[in-house]
């Protein structure tokens, strides 16, 4: 394949991208549409829990919930992922045995990657061989702003490398990248260098995911299916809360790439409270009624 | 081949070969915009004098929603003599009442009808959608909002017009006649009423013939606010009621937006007279796409160019310039971007593209797509459904043209946009520019310098930079050439109404 200079800037009008969102925002999803679309938000969910105090028992909660997000309401999917730290990938995956729940692991010294490579490489290789089905890796912000690279390049192949059969989400922190140009430049250089998604944070940074940033790499992901034929997939992670949210970023996702993205093998939410908002929305679309929080499980 | 009307027309209407999926796995549901909150009257008078007034001859004609080619409404026919009473009320209001009030008085009076909009903006949007077939997006969003922009924006100047016009007394013209057309209803009456009414005019206006259902409504509200009889008069009918005001012999000034053909006729009747004019006509604007342009944002821009409000629009992008290098890139993603486009019912609030305001503009536009077809030009549509009943035309890419085909030089004023290359910028510019028309152009490039070189010396009354279609009332706006004489908006269409 050939790369592109990743010296060269993409150009990218913000006022433009922001534009063309506020306008997606006003898609007005009603009735059978909106039920589609709160349970399809559902599966594409990553649920996550990324904490200090992470133990087995709080994992397992998860993956509970993540098999069944709410008994009383049938023919729920299910989430499509976990996303827990490398240490409890086992946990994980012991808890969600029969299921096609993944499991994915953050890792690469997740959430700063200030780590040398050899131990990176070492944290994704752990991951793996606990069992993870995908990994979510970040980029070396430092070096991209320092402008290098082919080092930014270089590492994330080698992190593709190390995965083996298991996916590769690259986060590029885009809270800490500021401008749409190098939000579009880390994409490119992502999915050049062997990402099966792009992913917008690690959930650490403030801002974390916001509409325009998910348009600029969904148009960057539209761009290299142009040219290469290569479906990469899109996460965005960190602050989507609501229903309502959920739904703006799908339309945004329809309008820009289309039906073969609308799943969960290209699309995912890394989120951890948007699950129960669906959930509350599924049960009002279905009765007419809101429920009370303390009908829905906190996990 | 399911389209309905294949057999009407000898093009294929759809040659789909975008690259992207958008029709399977979720479809938007219909999401309707309620109507029931809204009245309409089986017929609508004459506003003259503050009183609505039946038409002397007894003549009424039909209005159609355009969407369904159902009647809303019938309006009355205004012959001459209906012309000279609304004259006679518009005069009798300016030599009286009117300009005894204070300046600042009048001003208040031009907020109270700002703010009485802003509270009725929804049943203006839905009236403006139901009578005209644009979507509801944009009369909700766009037209009626700006509406309510200009009254407030004019009701400011009506007590400063010295502070205007620095060392100057300003005067008001007198009786203004004043036609406008079906693009944008109230947004024109705005246009024409707001700045008058500041420097103390009175008017009489002509909606036009297919849309005169929001004018109408305006002329109940004038009646609520209180406004002294006869400053605003609204008369309705057609080319013939139209040309009573035009000739008028008690009229002071004449403002007249529609199109070139008419409006050359206009200049010709007004010639030799004392009369003043302002005349904002056709356009055929060019899209200058350069190489170094953020090319997604630019795609976004071309839409909103052409296939805003059907097309119909004076100032649309028709005419699409883009640099070589990028053409091919450039015309993919505008043959993608075509497919998510949502065509149909304008009261939908998921509608981008509504229906054709008349069966006689739906047929003119039908007319451009097999003359495009026939000069050899590649025609692509999008592959939506359109409704049944109603006027409705996808949104076309014309390729394969040249400057010398008719759809490239005429202004087709539909959802229809003609694709060009160029490969340096002063063949660019020659190709914006070579056109009788001079209204509205843009250029996109991701250099102010390229945009400045562009700026002065792209021949049109205005060129939007990396965007399109924005509109603000403290900008003049206006054309060269062709398109028209004077301009509307800002000082420039305040002094438009004053003597000074």
């Amino acid at each position: 394949m050939k790369y592109p200079d990743f010296n060269q800037t993409v150009p990218i009008d913000h006022v433009g991208v922001e534009e063309r969102v506020s306008r997606l925002n006003k898609r007005s999803i009603k009735k059978d549409s909106k039920i589609q679309a709160l349970k399809m938000a559902l599966s594409m969910i990553d649920l996550t829990t990324l904490e200090g105090k992470d133990s087995p028992g709080k994992v397992i909660q998860l993956c509970q919930k993540a098999k069944q997000p709410h008994p009383a309401v049938p023919d729920l999917p299910t989430v499509a992922a976990i996303c827990v730290y490398p240490n409890m990938v086992s946990v994980a995956k012991n808890a969600l045995k029969g299921t096609d729940i993944n499991v994915a692991s953050v890792a690469t010294a997740f959430p700063s990657g200030q780590s040398p490579l050899s131990m990176r490489l070492e944290d994704t290789k752990f991951a793996v061989a606990e069992g993870a089905d995908e990994i979510d890796m970040v980029i070396s912000r430092g070096a991209f702003l320092n402008g290098e690279y082919q080092l930014v390049f270089d590492e994330i192949a080698a992190v593709k490398e190390a995965c083996g059969d298991a996916h590769l989400k690259v986060i590029l922190e885009t809270g800490e990248l500021h401008t749409y140009e190098n939000v579009r430049k880390a994409s490119d250089i992502a999915m050049h260098a062997g990402a099966d998604f792009i992913k917008t944070s690690t959930g650490k940074i403030s801002p974390a995911a916001t509409q325009p940033v998910t348009l600029v790499m969904l148009e960057a992901i539209r761009d290299f299916y142009y040219d290469t034929g290569k479906m990469i997939g899109m996460k965005p992670a960190g602050g989507i809360r609501t229903a309502k949210q959920a739904i703006q970023y799908l339309v945004i996702v329809k309008e820009t790439l289309g039906a073969g993205w609308l799943n969960k093998d290209y699309f995912r939410f890394g989120a951890s409270s948007l699950t129960n908002d669906l959930l509350m929305q599924i049960v009002k679309q279905q009765t007419g009624h809101y429920q009370s929080l303390d009908y829905f499980s906190n996990d | 081949m399911s389209d309905t009307e294949t057999k009407e027309v000898p093009y294929k209407p759809t040659s789909p070969n975008s690259k992207l999926d958008f029709e399977s796995v979720w479809e938007y549901a219909p999401a309707p915009q309620t109507s029931d909150f809204v009245e309409v009257k089986d017929r609508y008078d004459l506003f003259i004098g503050g009183k609505f007034v039946k038409p002397s001859k007894g003549r009424y004609f039909k209005s159609t929603n355009p969407a369904t080619a159902e009647e809303v409404t019938e309006f009355a026919e205004a012959t001459q003599k209906d012309v000279d009473k609304a004259v006679k009320a518009a005069r009798k209001a300016f030599e009286g009442e009117w300009s005894k009030i204070s300046a600042k008085e009048r001003g208040k009076y031009i907020y109270r009808i700002a703010r009485m909009l802003q509270e009725r903006a929804r049943e203006f949007a839905v009236l403006e959608s139901m009578d005209g077939g644009k979507p509801i997006r944009e009369s909700r969003d766009v037209d009626i909002p700006l509406v309510a922009a200009y009254f407030f924006y004019y009701a400011g100047w009506a007590d400063k017009l010295e502070y205007a016009f620095p060392g100057k007394k300003p005067k008001p013209l007198g009786v203004c006649g004043q036609i406008i057309p079906w693009n944008f209803p109230l947004l024109m009456l705005a246009w024409k009423i707001a700045p008058a009414l500041a420097c103390g005019n009175t008017v009489v206006l002509k909606p036009a013939e297919t849309t005169s259902l929001t004018a109408l409504k305006f002329a109940e509200l004038v009646q609520d606010c209180g406004l002294p009889e006869g400053v605003v008069n609204i008369v309705t009918g057609a080319g013939q009621t139209g040309a009573e005001i035009v000739n008028h012999k008690d009229i002071d000034k004449i403002a007249f937006t529609g199109s070139t053909q008419v409006g050359k006729i206009i200049q010709k009747s007004l010639a030799g007279t004392d009369k003043k004019y302002t005349l904002e006509l056709g356009g055929k604007g060019a899209l200058v796409i350069f190489e170094d342009a953020p090319i997604d944002q630019a795609v976004e821009g071309i839409i909103n160019a052409i296939y805003f409000n059907q097309g119909h629009v004076c100032c649309a992008g028709s005419r699409l310039l883009v640099q070589e290098g990028v053409a091919d890139k450039v015309i993919q993603k505008l043959k993608d971007r075509l497919e998510t486009l949502v065509v149909g019912d304008p009261l939908d609030k998921n509608t981008d593209i509504g229906a054709i305001n008349s069966k006689e503009q739906f047929e003119t536009i039908n007319k451009y797509l097999e003359l495009g077809v026939e000069e050899g030009a590649d025609i692509y549509q999008s592959k939506c459904d359109i409704p049944e009943n109603g006027y409705f035309i996808r949104p076309t890419l014309f390729t394969n043209v040249s400057q010398s085909n008719r759809v490239v030089q005429e202004e087709i004023f539909g959802p229809v946009l003609t694709v060009q290359t160029f490969r340096t910028a002063d063949e660019g510019i020659e190709k914006a520019n070579n056109t009788p028309y001079g209204l509205a152009s843009g250029v996109w490039t991701d250099k102010g310098s390229k945009i400045f070189q562009m700026g002065s010396k792209m021949r049109s009354g205005v060129i939007w930079a990396n965007t399109y279609n924005k509109f603000d009332p403290t900008s003049p706006f206006g054309g060269y050439k062709e398109s028209g004489v004077g301009r509307e908006g800002g000082l420039h269409g305040l002094a438009a109404y004053t003597k000074i």
